[in-house]
């Protein structure tokens, strides 16, 4: 047998560095990083030299300086004495809300749709099916042109409402205008109002909305409740009480009450001279953009909608049905828990790309972050690298707080399921 | 326990032991995080030998062989292959890797290569063979593991024991000089498992130094020179297979008999 | 029949029953009909408002496409000729689009050399075989799609040969120094002098040499220059330069983003994180502002260049996370099988674990691919002429202001087409890889 000597000891040789496993990881990471530190730093000097050539510096104070550009679809109260600052944040508001809105009609029609592409109706399932390519195949951005080209030139001007035999009517028992110039729907109105309150400088919020708020939070919290009980209920009994009509009525008689208190009643739109005022005035940029936006992610939805179901096996539904559980148990105890597993991360997906999508706003004139910050604010101070670094950031915060809830999500279903 | 490869007549004074060492494995110990898996290793293995590792699931095995070429890190102690220490040094680690085959228990053909292609990849892109050769060698070993016409089919079109076959002859192209065997039977069907065996056996004739984990019994009383038994990352006992199977001296060896060839 | 045995307990058929129709109701086109439209009274209220539905659509929609406008040359022609054949619901005006059908594909491209385009569109055809039909086209291929960049640049922009030519010439000095300095060196040390030594070649010969021999030897075809780009040409162009150069980029990303090196992971999903979490649109308004003033004083390049570079690094971080799934579809064993084989790091990736990778990921990659096409058209907001930029300029034109659905209608569908028969594509590839051998 041969025996082995003791290893030689360790002296550091400059080949350790890229053969030893212990250092190689090091030197590759410095390397990697001195590589990216002289990029940027190349990238940062060749700004610096370019902005002092164009007389620039950098610096933000111009978010201070007055604005001086007109908002007309907004949620705050602005006018073009305000700071480009309070544009941006008009514009975020204008971002949030068209994104809000499109969120909640995609959903609605995206899973309507998906259940329907999946029913035993061939017709439905067709019709489903050409909706679902023709809105994935083409462009979002051709979606919303087109939809603002539809709204602008098919629908009728506010004159044609005019005169004993007008050529167009107001629409649900005259409630609703629909015009070329944009929607009028009814606002409500509070006569006891409770008035608002301040938040900072920035913009004031109504307490009744704040009351109502509070008011349909206890609703629901009540209505969980018993719930709860009903639950406990049948479990130590085994008969399910009815619940329904207090769960119901918990939320929504002191909804009623409350708004009765309020003085709760809507201010319709009215034709006074070439236009409509009173009511809400809802631009065509905001609808032809809030239209396009749902159908197009509807679209992608429904696609997500019809994957998570048909990934929960038939061999589910057959257990389920051989244990004896109704379909509406089993689509609610069995299917829709795994079902919505499957569907939600995509769907959180499809939010974050209709925010991103939202930035197209641009096209229709919109006035979104992209279209103040990035747009006319651009235009006005020449502050090129400020005010699209700062747009990047701000979607950028967006997009990461929705990957949080998302991976919150994921987190927690992954804690179920061991 | 099956016998299945008890009926191939086997000469065992072909199976010479030299008395130069091929591996060398002194104070390992290796963790899993907290967890200890290897505990205090000291083994050698002589070129020629063939060493049979068994013992109950979860007590090491696999973790071991899979040490000796640096599929996992050891944390304390020495492994020294063919003279070669194994240390963080990747050029070592290579050398190494390219002089012990390997073969798993799910094969791990690369599906998307041909069986030909899976055995000259190495050979080419490793010991830098002239393509030709290389296709020529591959061939030989085919023929060897008894497979040589499926060599242009895709590894899904071969059955389990013809894939692992293949495995064998996909490790023997780089000619190493130690063959490492991690449970090569044990997801094949028993018909299969005899194919697979018989040719284990013949590379023992040949003389290779080979190190195999396997539950069976029968190929280790054939072939082995040496049983080791495992239990909770420690070597609890190694004979010869005869006073193994027959004398077990520790009361976990003589348990875990009596559970395996006790039916 | 014979009933005999029926009273018998042990039984023994004596006579095969011939196999039998299924009664009528179940098949045909009644039965058909019967268990995909009318099963149940749900159902059969669904179809009739949907039949309704078409054929409402049908009955406003047919007469107003056949509508024989194709020769106007404004709007008010077409409503002359509409309102002369007296129809109820109006008529399309065909007209645009027969008027500014090649301005949709080509933009301001010159019309004498529309073959250009079509030509390079035919050999991105012939470049792309070996990937996507390999068994049909010679492997030989290879070597034109490596060279078909450099054509397709050429025959797009046109220009002396010779710049494609002192391109190529780069890539050839990186090639020989990675074969005769292997031999010697450590082959990532041969790259990267290789890389070296062509951008060396690149930036301070290449220029001179090709303004050089295209004094001697002037072969050449007319140039054109970016802003005649535009509709349907400029699309493919950004849409196939940005992915194709994305895929590559996207392969490291997705390593870098598996790798151990904690500094370049960090990179690496910094950088994927970042570029997904901001729109298109932001991105484009760097290209279109801000690349300027990133990059040295003085480097004013081509706008559709940067909007490709843009486009690209937008691709790439998209890729990278598809290529990511590749990835981690693969067994460890495929990774441990390689190990054990002694290949190093670089040839495992290269030779088991990409080929195995890429090819799962293919259907992710055409979606991609899809998006990013799709995504091209947002260039109009950059003012660049693209299908829709086009649109708003024929829209704002006063011979056809007032013309929406017919232009949209054209242009919705060439995307259709391209999209659609893109997806059906790689959901037949999809099908093919969940058979094929594993
Ligand atoms: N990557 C890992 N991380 C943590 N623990 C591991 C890992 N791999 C293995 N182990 C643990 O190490 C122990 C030994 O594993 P090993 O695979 O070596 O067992 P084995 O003897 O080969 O068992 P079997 O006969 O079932 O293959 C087991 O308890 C296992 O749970
Ligand atoms: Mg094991």
């Amino acid at each position: 047998m041969t025996t082995l000597t003791d290893p030689p000891s360790e002296s550091f040789r400059l080949s350790m560095l890229i053969y030893d496993t212990r250092y190689r990881a090091i030197t590759f990471q410095i390397i990697a990083l001195i590589c990216f530190l002289l990029f940027f730093g190349w990238l940062i000097s060749n700004t610096a030299q370019n902005l002092a050539d164009l007389g620039k510096e950098p610096s933000f104070g111009f978010l201070m300086e007055p604005a001086g550009y007109d908002i007309n679809q907004r949620l705050i109260d602005y006018n073009n004495q305000d700071s480009h600052l309070r544009a941006a944040f008009v514009g975020l508001l204008n971002t949030l809300l068209v994104a809000f809105l499109g969120c909640v009609t995609a959903t609605v029609v995206g899973v309507i749709v998906g259940v329907l592409r999946l029913s035993n109706n061939w017709l439905i399932s067709r019709l489903m099916a050409v909706y679902v390519e023709m809105f994935r195949n083409v462009p979002v951005l051709m979606w919303i042109v087109l939809c603002m080209a539809i709204l602008i030139e098919s629908l009728p001007a506010p004159r044609a409402f005019r005169g004993d035999d007008a050529e167009a009517s107001m629409k649900l028992f005259d409630t609703v205008a629909i015009t070329n110039r944009g929607v009028y729907i009814p606002e409500p109105l509070f006569s006891r109002s409770l008035g608002d309150i301040p938040v900072g400088n920035l913009f004031n919020i109504s307490i009744d909305l704040i009351a109502i708020l509070i008011v349909l939070a206890i609703g629901f919290y009540v209505s969980h409740r018993i719930k709860l009980k009903a639950d406990a209920t049948q479990e130590a009994t085994g008969v399910r009480p009815r619940t329904w009509y207090m769960r119901l009525g918990v939320i929504f008689v002191p909804l009623a009450a409350l708004l009765v208190i309020l003085g709760f009643h809507l201010g319709y739109p009215e034709l006074s001279g070439f236009n409509f005022s009173g009511g809400t005035h809802l631009r065509n940029s905001l609808i032809a953009l809030w239209l396009a936006l749902s159908l197009y992610t509807a679209a992608f939805i429904a696609e997500n909608v019809r994957a998570g179901i048909l990934a929960i096996s038939k061999g589910q539904t057959e257990a389920a049905s051989a244990l004896g559980l109704r379909p509406s148990i089993t689509m609610r105890l069995v299917i829709l828990p795994q079902a919505l597993r499957v569907i939600i991360p995509p769907l959180i997906s499809q939010y974050l790309n209709l925010t991103k999508n939202s930035s197209l706003a641009i096209a229709v004139g919109y006035m979104d972050i992209t279209g103040t910050l990035m747009g006319i604010t651009l235009n006005q101070t020449g502050r090129e690298l400020e005010t699209v670094l700062l747009g990047m950031l701000i979607y950028l915060a967006i997009s990461l707080a929705i990957s949080a809830v998302m991976n919150f999500y994921n987190s927690r279903v992954k804690l179920v399921e061991r | 326990m099956s016998e299945l490869a008890m009926d191939t007549p086997i000469d065992r004074s072909a199976m010479k032991v030299s008395d130069e060492v091929a591996i060398e494995i002194r104070n390992m110990n290796k963790w899993y995080g907290q967890f200890h898996v290897l505990r205090d290793i000291n083994l050698t293995v002589n070129r020629g030998e063939r060493i049979v590792i068994a013992g109950p699931s979860g007590s090491g095995k696999s973790t071991l062989i899979r040490c000796i070429n640096r599929l996992e890190e050891h944390q304390a102690g020495q492994i020294i292959v063919d003279g070669t220490e194994l240390t963080s040094d990747l050029k070592n680690i290579d050398k190494i890797r390219s002089e012990v085959g390997m073969c798993f228990q799910h094969f791990n053909l690369f599906p998307h290569l041909t069986i030909l292609e899976n055995c000259t990849l190495a050979p080419i892109w490793v010991r830098k063979v002239p393509r030709k050769e290389a296709e020529e060698t591959a061939m030989h070993f085919l023929e060897k593991v008894k497979i040589p016409d499926q060599a242009l089919k895709y590894p899904g079109q071969l059955s389990g024991g013809q894939q692992q076959r293949v495995a064998i002859a996909r490790s023997l192209c780089m000619k190493p000089r130690i063959m490492l065997f991690d449970e090569p039977t044990s997801a094949l069907d028993p018909e299969m498992i005899k194919e697979v065996l018989d040719t284990m056996i013949e590379l023992a004739q040949e003389g290779m130094t080979m190190l195999c984990v396997t539950h069976e019994m029968g190929f280790a009383r054939q072939v082995a020179n040496r049983v080791i038994f495992m239990d909770q990352g420690q070597i609890v006992e190694q004979n010869e297979p005869e006073e193994f199977f027959n004398n077990p001296r520790s009361e976990r060896t003589k348990l875990f008999l009596s559970q395996i060839l006790g039916h | 029949m014979s009933d005999t045995h029926a009273e018998t307990v042990s039984y023994v058929r004596e006579t095969m029953l011939p196999q039998q129709e299924p009664p009528a109701s179940t098949v045909g086109p009644l039965g058909w009909a019967k268990t995909n439209l009318f099963s149940g009274w749900f159902n059969t209220v669904l179809s009739v408002l949907s039949g309704l539905f078409i054929l409402w659509l049908a009955y406003r929609l047919l007469p107003w496409i056949i509508s024989p406008t194709w020769q106007a040359t404004s709007l008010n022609e077409c409503r002359e000729i509409i309102g002369a054949l007296n129809k109820p619901h109006g008529g399309a005006c065909w007209g645009v689009i027969s008027e500014r059908w090649k301005q949709l594909m080509f933009g301001f491209y010159p019309p004498e050399h529309y073959w250009r385009p079509v030509l390079s569109l035919i050999l991105l055809l012939v470049a792309l075989g070996p990937l996507l039909f390999r068994h049909l086209v010679p492997a030989k291929v290879i070597y034109f799609s490596m060279l078909y960049p450099f054509i397709a640049a050429w025959l797009l922009w046109g220009g002396t040969i010779w710049n494609p030519i002192v391109a190529i010439l780069g890539f050839v000095i990186i090639g020989l120094s990675l074969k005769f300095l292997t031999s010697v060196l450590n082959p990532a040390l041969a790259l990267i002098i290789g890389v070296v030594l062509a951008v060396i070649w690149w930036v301070a010969l290449a220029g001179t040499v090709a303004g050089g021999l295209s004094a001697v030897l002037p072969i050449g075809i007319e140039a054109i220059a970016s802003r005649q780009f535009g509709g349907f040409m400029l699309s493919i162009t950004i849409g196939v330069t940005a992915i194709l150069c994305s895929l590559p980029i996207g392969i490291l990303l997705a390593l870098g983003r598996q790798s151990d090196l904690l500094l370049v992971k960090a990179m690496c999903v910094g950088f994927i994180e970042f570029i997904r979490g901001v729109p298109l649109i932001t991105l484009l308004f760097v290209a279109s502002v801000l690349l300027n003033i990133f990059l040295p004083p003085g480097t004013n390049f081509d706008i559709i260049l940067r909007v490709i570079i843009m486009v690209t690094l937008f691709a790439s971080a998209y890729m990278a996370e598809v290529v990511r799934g590749g990835l981690a579809a693969l067994p460890k064993g495929q990774y441990e099988g390689a190990d054990s084989l002694g290949l190093d790091y670089w040839q495992s990736q290269r030779l088991i674990i990409m080929p195995q990778a890429l090819k799962i990921s293919i259907p992710g990659i055409v979606s991609t691919f899809i998006g990013v096409f799709k995504d091209t058209t947002l260039v109009s907001i950059i003012s660049m002429f693209d299908p829709i930029g086009l649109s708003n300029a024929i829209r704002a034109d006063t011979a056809w202001n007032g013309v929406y659905w017919e232009l949209f209608i054209f242009i919705g569908l060439v995307f259709f087409i391209f999209c659609f028969s893109m997806s059906r594509y790689s959901m037949y590839l999809e099908r093919r890889l969940q058979t094929g051998h594993r």
